[in-house]
């Protein structure tokens, strides 16, 4: 009880050191958490058990028909330190990354007003909406041909491809929030006095900030299944410019098992790290948002 | 006088600096209104009028259903009258303004916003108030509802009680010369309705601030209330106008004197009839005939 109350009184001038003594403290929490734990020992499990059928060929006497090719997590681990030194599997993260970011940023530069002015003006609704309806259910992969007859050259193809992949994720999100913001939002700031300009910066935008969030998040997963397709089919370009799904292909073909699973993991981890990115933008710009 | 809530000392009156407030007059004249294409056009006010008066609390009383928050609607200028007009100190009312505030039914607060930013807005939209002055207004209305703490917090940090009091200090700073409650306390708990009606009560006391209150609790309106105004079923028409005669400042015990109780009958027979009227036509018929049935 002691204990609580002097964490709760601390002094001013202990207060000022605040930012260090919070970041070692979240690690504590985080290392004290059951959640963690519970999260650390199911990866753990995971492998031990694939380890075990990857050796053994049978999970407990009983033969799993296709498994039998899976190399083991140890091997997988080797191939990965092999691969981590060479300068070209870093390139194909970097290479990646870029695509990745190049159509989900001009995703969201132009998905993010189309979205509000289709939500807030109905004659620019009544235009292109039903266009968007069409294009919306095409796939992005169903675009691959034709991105890569009508672009120049193959860089362009694919942020055209990726391009699609998080713009109609982010427009239907934007415009289904924003068309159903809170009457009474809107009553209360005009009787205050807000323009029409007002009610959408100061209402309608920070309203549908959520739901921007929320398609960004979508769109980026979008984003990465599609660099990844798109990298494969065309090729990528040769040697260290094909991106982790050229690593892939090219690990495919050169017979390495491995390494393709090496590759997949990066993009696990390179997807889950993108996510978490964007949750943190969230927060940050959604402080309200961080108390649900 | 103490306040209620925080038990702090009220500072001195929000009347005093504000010139507007118990001085407007609404009318509403020969008001319709209807929802709906001519072909199944239905029709929720029928040529309504009523006058809030003054400096005085005017409480809306009807089934609910019955169209008091279209009502409220059209006083705050949200949408407009088929036919008729009303008029704020003889001027016709032709959209929202910050000359009528109102408190929402729920909360209206905006979530992004602490209580603080949620205040200041108003002023801080038109620049009719602003720096250090706003900033001394904003935390003089804090303080006076019992927020002074909370000005950093997200509305979905405060309880609903505190929601509907920074909701109150929301419109009051934009110094309305007239106060819309659109069923304000509605949704709160048992135990912080009363204390918020009590609160509410005080801070209209001393202000004297034209007030539309709309609800459909009758103990509720003829505690608050100077003028009870009795609504009929859908399409809404004035039943009744009751004056609440009962002494100021109010308190609770004075809901149990024999005047509360003649206010309380004669508002609720009216309601009854009311009530009667909305299903009682349907439910005879019904009741009419099982008994034929029977008896073939």
């Amino acid at each position: 009880m002691a204990d609580t109350i002097s964490t709760n009184e601390v002094p001013l001038a202990v207060q000022t050191r605040a930012p260090a003594m919070r970041r070692r403290s979240r690690l504590e929490k985080t290392l004290s958490s059951p959640s963690f734990w519970r999260g650390l020992s199911a990866l753990v499990v995971f492998a031990i058990v694939w380890e075990i059928g990857a050796r053994s060929k049978l999970w407990f006497g009983i033969e799993v028909p296709f498994f039998g090719k899976l190399p083991a997590p140890t091997e997988v681990l080797g191939a990965a330190v092999h691969v981590v030194d060479k300068p070209g599997y870093w390139a194909s993260w970097y290479q990646s990354i870029r695509r990745v970011l190049t159509g989900f940023i001009l995703a969201q530069i132009l998905g993010i007003p189309f979205g509000l002015a289709l939500a807030v003006n109905k004659y620019f609704r009544d235009f292109f909406f039903a266009p968007f309806e069409i294009l919306r259910p095409i796939p992005p992969l169903a675009w691959v041909p034709a991105a890569l007859i009508f672009w120049p050259t193959n860089e362009m193809s694919i942020a055209f491809v990726t391009f699609l992949g998080a713009f109609f994720t982010i427009v239907i999100n934007v415009l289904g929030d924003a068309r159903s913001i809170d009457v009474r939002y809107l009553r209360a700031a005009q009787s205050m006095g807000a323009s029409q300009w007002d009610l959408f910066s100061k209402v309608i935008l920070p309203g549908t900030m959520p739901s921007i969030f929320t398609g960004a998040a979508i769109g980026m997963g979008i984003t990465w299944n599609v660099v990844l397709a798109a990298e494969m089919i065309s090729g990528g370009g040769s040697g260290s410019s094909g991106g982790l799904g050229f690593f892939i292909w090219n690990s495919y073909m050169g017979g390495s098992l491995e390494q393709i699973i090496v590759g997949m993991i990066s993009i696990g981890i390179a997807g889950f790290l993108s996510s978490a990115a964007i949750r943190k933008l969230g927060e940050y710009v959604m402080p309200w948002r961080r108390l649900f | 006088m103490q306040d209620v809530l925080t038990g702090h000392e009220i500072p001195a009156g929000d009347g005093a600096r504000d010139t507007a407030s118990g001085q407007s007059r609404i009318e509403l004249r020969h008001v319709s209104k209807g929802f709906g294409e001519a072909w199944e056009r239905e029709q929720i006010i029928q040529d309504l009028s009523f006058d809030i008066t003054p400096g005085d609390l005017t409480a809306l009383l009807g089934p609910s259903g019955c169209g008091k928050s279209t009502i409220v609607n059209m006083v705050a200028g949200y949408e407009r009258p088929d036919s008729g007009e009303i008029l704020l100190n003889g001027k016709r009312v032709t959209g929202p303004g910050k000359d009528r505030m109102v408190v929402f039914q729920e909360t209206a607060l905006m979530p992004w916003q602490t209580a603080y930013q949620n205040i200041v807005f108003g002023p801080k939209l038109r620049g009719d108030l602003r720096g250090a002055e706003l900033d001394k207004e904003a935390k003089r209305l804090l303080d006076r509802v019992g927020l002074g703490d909370f000005k950093d917090k997200y509305p979905i940090q405060l309880s609903g009680g505190m929601q509907r009091r920074a909701e109150l200090a929301r419109a009051l700073i934009n110094k309305p010369r007239l106060l819309i409650m659109d069923e304000p306390f509605r949704g709160l708990d048992a135990m912080s309705r009363p204390l918020m009606q009590e609160f509410f009560l005080r801070l209209f006391e001393e202000s004297r601030r034209t007030n539309l209150f709309v609800t459909s609790e009758i103990e509720e309106a003829i505690f608050l209330a100077d003028r009870l105004v009795v609504l009929s079923n859908r399409p809404a028409q004035v039943r009744t106008v009751i004056d609440i005669k009962l002494p100021r400042p109010r308190d609770f015990k004075m809901m149990s004197s024999p005047e509360a109780f003649a206010y309380k009958r004669e508002a609720l027979e009216i309601l009854h009839e009311e009530a009667l009227k909305s299903f009682g036509g349907d439910q005879q018929a019904k009741y009419e005939d099982a008994s034929l049935r029977q008896a073939s």
